[in-house]
């Protein structure tokens, strides 16, 4: 049993019809592992599944052997998970400082240390804590938005499209960033549109064709399997 | 001498009662400020809540009263406010409880939002009128005046005297007080942080498992603080009248938009901006310029801008300049 | 239920209660009830127009039916030839100061393409200059008509023509008022347009009650010209005289039932005009792009519809209808009285008309404007007879009993709030709920 499985995740948004049908997701402490797929297959939504966004229909999701399908967003942060938006995913009048400790907003232990540790992963942020976030360039509000995220000390970290609209240096730079969290024990799911670069540094990784699975091996086999190469990274 | 005259003119009818008007409008505006950013909706009740708090002020006033309690030479009505926020409080949250939340859940479009606060308002008026009747009430007890006007006069030597009620101190001490605890709030605690969090990013808030129930409660707890308290000075400052917090509604959403709806500090700076060009543009200047030009040069009209029936005309007036060179205020809206 | 048949059955409801008024209070009052009720109606349609067509809160229906008033007033009543003389030329004079001061100000704004701080302070300083050359015109010819028989006139008085013909001309004035804010208010964030409308009718209220030389402020204008017989000519006709021994009623009760019913005529014309005029409006093209922009604002843009300039007409139209009711009521009335209006009642009730009658259908609003007013008027003796039955059975001279009593006549706003509330919750589409198959 991995540590967080979404097994045969079927539904959608309140109106409309299934968008998802029967994709299955997993992932393990300290794995990266990657969704990608053409525009519109569905990998935002399948994420937003297990964060508990919509309604399944059928399937399951559980964390740690515990079954958490019926659980509200909230309740799931509180069991581990955190979530990164693709926008908007920073409060921006509020300063880097404010927005990290409001990541902490449910624990009532101290956290100074994970705010250490979130100042060491991302250096540039304890340089500009007290500066409200909305002035930061893309790839620091990124870096506040994967810490505010890493305050709640989640054990499974969510992140989607983190490298949307980020120049390719600072791509290579997040993603070096997110092995490091995952090399301290965290179980990392993102969702890619680069999914070259994705895969590369993927243990684990689920192509997703209209919401259903259509490979799922390790990052190195999918860049290996001339098919994939061929319908989805471009030759 | 002439120039301490005209200076003492300026300050005894212009300065004094516009800071104490200020303060009672930025509490107001912060009010409608708050229920703005977090709720999302102009709350066009927020004038009856007002007149609500200090209904209750006063119900507890009389209760204070008849058991011969008195804080002289401090009005009793400042010990009335402790209790009075509480009803008013708790009636907040009845209606929210009743009637707002059901809107939030269904994530009702703002301009029926503002529809249903008519609605409250109604509700609101009526019960005051009922309970309170809709005659003047005068609320003001213990020492009238902090310095009379003939004091001044004895005291500099100039005949023109400055007059400061005790009303108007209280007044600008409370607003300050009151102000720099809401900021120590929102700056400094958990809670504070969480409501700005909310106020900014919804979403972003919930993923941070911050309930969004608990806020609005919160929102609410400080609009009453507020409302009650900016009502309550008003009444004391003035005297209370059911009917004049409808019409205080658009001086107060002037100060909030002009100071960007949605941001603290730009309900305050809102509100004073609002008071003294009220005050000023409807000022008769004729002391004020008879004292400071020669006499051949001495005005013979009142000076006056306009006549103080046209108040309100101001405040929009000012409304609409600011809304067309700047749309979103003086300080940007929805930061809290 | 069908629509039409849930029309039918409301309007016969509505019908009956009139008659059942006319029954067991008196007929005179049952038709003042009814007079109010089309006059409402019509307000509400005009309402309807902005918020049901399009969902524009006007949150300042007070001053356009206030606007409505005093056309009424200045269309009607003789002008006064001793005020024109002392201070005629001044007002004439303000009003081209108020003109030069205007093209100035355009000029300005050509002169200066660019949003510099220059343009503003420019304008600024030649707008106080303006300001201050009109009141030196206007001032000294104001306090020569306000001291003409301050006692009965003090004013310039108006046209002296027909009072019906105001109806017409309240629908322009107030359109070019509704122009005016539109153009500053509508393009802005939805709520901003509701304070913007909430400031002016404050406004154009304090301009009525202090500008005595226009509109005798708080003194009043009593007297209109009416566009209907008099009581006392009725009561002095050989005719009705020998119609009232028929039926055997008397020619007081009568008379007064002539002219009501009079002003019943004049009104429900107005009212199937203008509710004919709003059907085809919104069935045609127009209407339906209009309900489009309502519905969805993001795509109507992107499908290239210029929302400000759309929502400016219908604004503009629905403005002018409820200064068409303004003047109507101040006909109704025979007097003008600025101190009378109110928001809660002149605004905010007309609000409770449009959603509980269901907003965006006509005949919807014109039931609202029946059964809000009606309920409106018969809360208060129905209130009190309540308040009577509770306390009943408590002791004379308690003081809850005085107070309960005494404060019947507030529970009026209280009910009002409630059914609004409770409308919104459990009923959103109203009576008549808006058909969607169109």
């Amino acid at each position: 049993m991995t540590y967080l499985t979404g097994a045969n995740m079927t539904g959608g948004y309140t109106t409309g019809s299934d968008i998802i049908k029967d994709c299955s997701i997993e992932v393990d402490l300290g794995e990266i592992a990657v969704v990608v797929g053409p525009n519109g297959a569905g990998k935002s939504t399948a994420m937003k599944a297990i964060f508990g966004m919509l309604n399944l229909r059928e399937g399951s999701v559980s964390i740690d052997g515990k079954d958490i399908t019926k659980l509200s967003p909230p309740a799931r942060v509180r069991e581990g998970m955190a979530f990164v938006p693709q926008t908007e995913n920073v409060f921006t009048s509020m300063s880097v400082l404010d927005n990290l400790i409001m990541g902490a907003f449910v624990r009532d232990d101290d956290y100074s240390q994970t705010l250490e540790k979130v100042f060491e992963l991302f250096p540039i942020l304890a340089e500009k804590q007290k500066q409200p976030a909305g002035e930061l360039s893309g790839g620091q509000r990124q870096q506040v938005a994967v810490g505010r995220a890493l305050m709640t000390n989640p054990t499974l970290l969510m992140l989607d499209e983190p490298t949307a609209g980020v120049s390719p240096i600072v791509m290579d730079e997040l993603f070096d960033r997110i092995i490091e969290i995952a090399r301290s024990g965290i179980a990392i799911l993102m969702v890619e549109q680069n999914a070259k670069q994705a895969l590369n540094i993927a243990d684990k990784g689920f192509v997703l064709v209209q919401g259903a699975n259509r490979y799922t091996d390790t990052g190195e086999a999918l860049m290996a399997n001339p098919d994939v190469r061929k319908a989805f990274l471009g030759g | 001498m002439e120039f301490l005259n005209a200076m003492a003119i300026l300050a005894n009818y212009v300065i004094v009662p516009g800071l104490a008007y200020g303060s009672q409008l930025a509490l107001g505006a912060l009010g409608v400020t708050l229920v703005y950013g977090v709720l999302r909706f102009s709350n066009f009740a927020h004038g009856e809540t007002m007149s609500m708090g200090a209904m209750f002020a006063i119900l507890f006033l009389w209760l204070f009263k008849s058991m011969g309690v008195s804080i002289a030479p401090l009005p009793t009505v400042l010990l009335a406010l402790v209790p009075a926020i509480i009803c008013a409080a708790v009636y907040i949250l009845i209606t929210d409880r009743v009637v707002y939340r059901f809107y939030r859940i269904q994530k009702a479009v703002p301009t029926i939002l503002v529809v249903v606060s008519t609605g409250i308002m109604f509700v609101t008026n009526g019960l005051i009128r009922f309970v309170i009747g809709p005659d003047d009430r005068s609320i003001g007890d213990g020492a009238r005046f902090v310095m009379k006007a003939r004091e001044f006069k004895n005291w500099t030597g100039l005949d023109v005297g400055i007059a400061i009620k005790t009303s108007q101190v209280i007044t600008v001490i409370t607003a300050v007080v009151l102000v720099v605890a809401l900021f120590w709030f929102l700056e400094k605690t958990k809670t504070g942080k969480s409501m700005r969090a909310y106020a900014d990013n919804e979403n972003l808030a919930l993923l941070s498992g911050i309930d969004p129930e608990k806020v609005v409660r919160i929102t609410w707890l400080l609009v009453a603080v507020l409302a009650t308290v900016a009502g309550t000075l008003y009444g004391l400052d003035k005297s209370y009248k059911p009917f004049t917090f409808l019409q205080l509604l658009l001086p107060i959403f002037a100060s909030a938009i002009i100071g960007g709806i949605g941001s603290p500090l730009g309900a305050i700076v809102g509100g004073f901006i609002v008071a003294f060009s009220e005050i000023l543009i409807t000022f008769a200047f004729k002391g004020f310029f008879t004292r400071l030009v020669p006499d051949d040069f001495a005005p013979e009209g009142l000076v006056q801008l306009l006549s103080t029936d046209y108040k309100f005309a101001v405040s929009f007036a000012i409304l609409v300049i600011v809304l067309i060179i700047m749309p979103t205020g003086i300080f940007k809206g929805r930061t809290l | 239920m069908s629509d039409s048949m849930r029309s039918v059955l409301a309007f016969g409801i509505m019908a009956l209660l009139l008659v059942a008024v006319g029954v067991i209070q008196s007929w005179s009052l049952s038709l003042t009830i009814l007079n109010l009720c089309i006059i409402s109606a019509v307000m509400s349609l005009g309402v309807n127009i902005q918020w049901g067509f399009a969902g524009l809160f006007n949150a300042g229906i007070m001053g356009f039916a206030a606007l409505g008033g005093v056309t009424a007033v200045i269309l009607s009543v003789s002008p006064v030839g001793a005020a024109w003389s002392a201070g005629g030329f001044g007002i004439v004079g303000a009003f081209f100061v108020v003109l030069a001061a205007v093209a100035g100000v355009i000029m300005v704004q050509r002169y200066f393409h660019d949003q510099s701080r220059s343009r503003l302070l420019i304008t600024t300083a030649f707008l106080l200059f303006a300001f201050i050359i009109y009141r030196m015109v206007l001032d000294p010819a104001v306090e020569a008509i306000e001291a003409v028989e301050p006692a009965k006139t003090g004013f310039l008085g108006g046209f002296g023509l027909p009072i019906v013909l105001s109806w017409g001309v309240a629908a322009f004035v107030a359109a070019g008022v509704a122009w005016i804010i539109g153009k500053i208010a509508l393009g802005l964030r939805s709520d901003y347009l509701a304070i913007a409308t909430l400031g002016i009718s404050e406004i154009i209220v304090s301009v009525l009650k202090n500008e005595d030389w226009l509109t005798r402020g708080v003194k009043n204008v009593n007297g209109l010209p009416r566009p209907v017989p008099y009581e006392i000519d009725i009561q002095e006709s050989e005719f009705y005289r020998d119609i009232a021994t028929s039926i055997g009623i008397p020619i007081v009760d009568l008379s007064s039932i002539i002219v009501k019913l009079s002003y019943t005529c004049l009104f429900l014309i107005v009212l199937v005009i203008v509710f004919l005029l709003a059907e085809r409006a919104v069935r045609s093209p127009w209407g339906r792009m209009m309900r489009a922009i309502r519905d969805n604002e993001v795509s109507s843009s992107a499908m290239g519809k210029n929302i400000t300039a759309r929502h400016l007409q219908v604004f503009v139209l629905g403005s002018a209808v409820i200064g068409i009711a303004g003047a109507m009521l101040t006909t109704l009335d025979g007097q003008f009285t600025p101190g009378s209006y109110q928001p809660l009642r002149f605004t905010f009730l007309i609000w409770i008309m449009v959603i509980v009658g269901g907003s965006g259908n006509n005949l919807g609003s014109i039931l609202g404007g029946f059964v809000v007013w009606f309920i409106w008027i018969e809360a208060e003796p129905i209130g009190q007879q309540v308040m009577n039955l509770i306390t009943s059975n408590m002791a004379d001279g308690s003081a809850i009993k005085a107070q309960l009593v005494e404060s019947a006549s507030h529970i009026r706003l209280i009910m009002m709030g409630v059914i609004l509330l409770l409308v919104l919750r459990f009923r959103p589409q109203g009576m008549l709920p808006e058909s969607r198959s169109q």
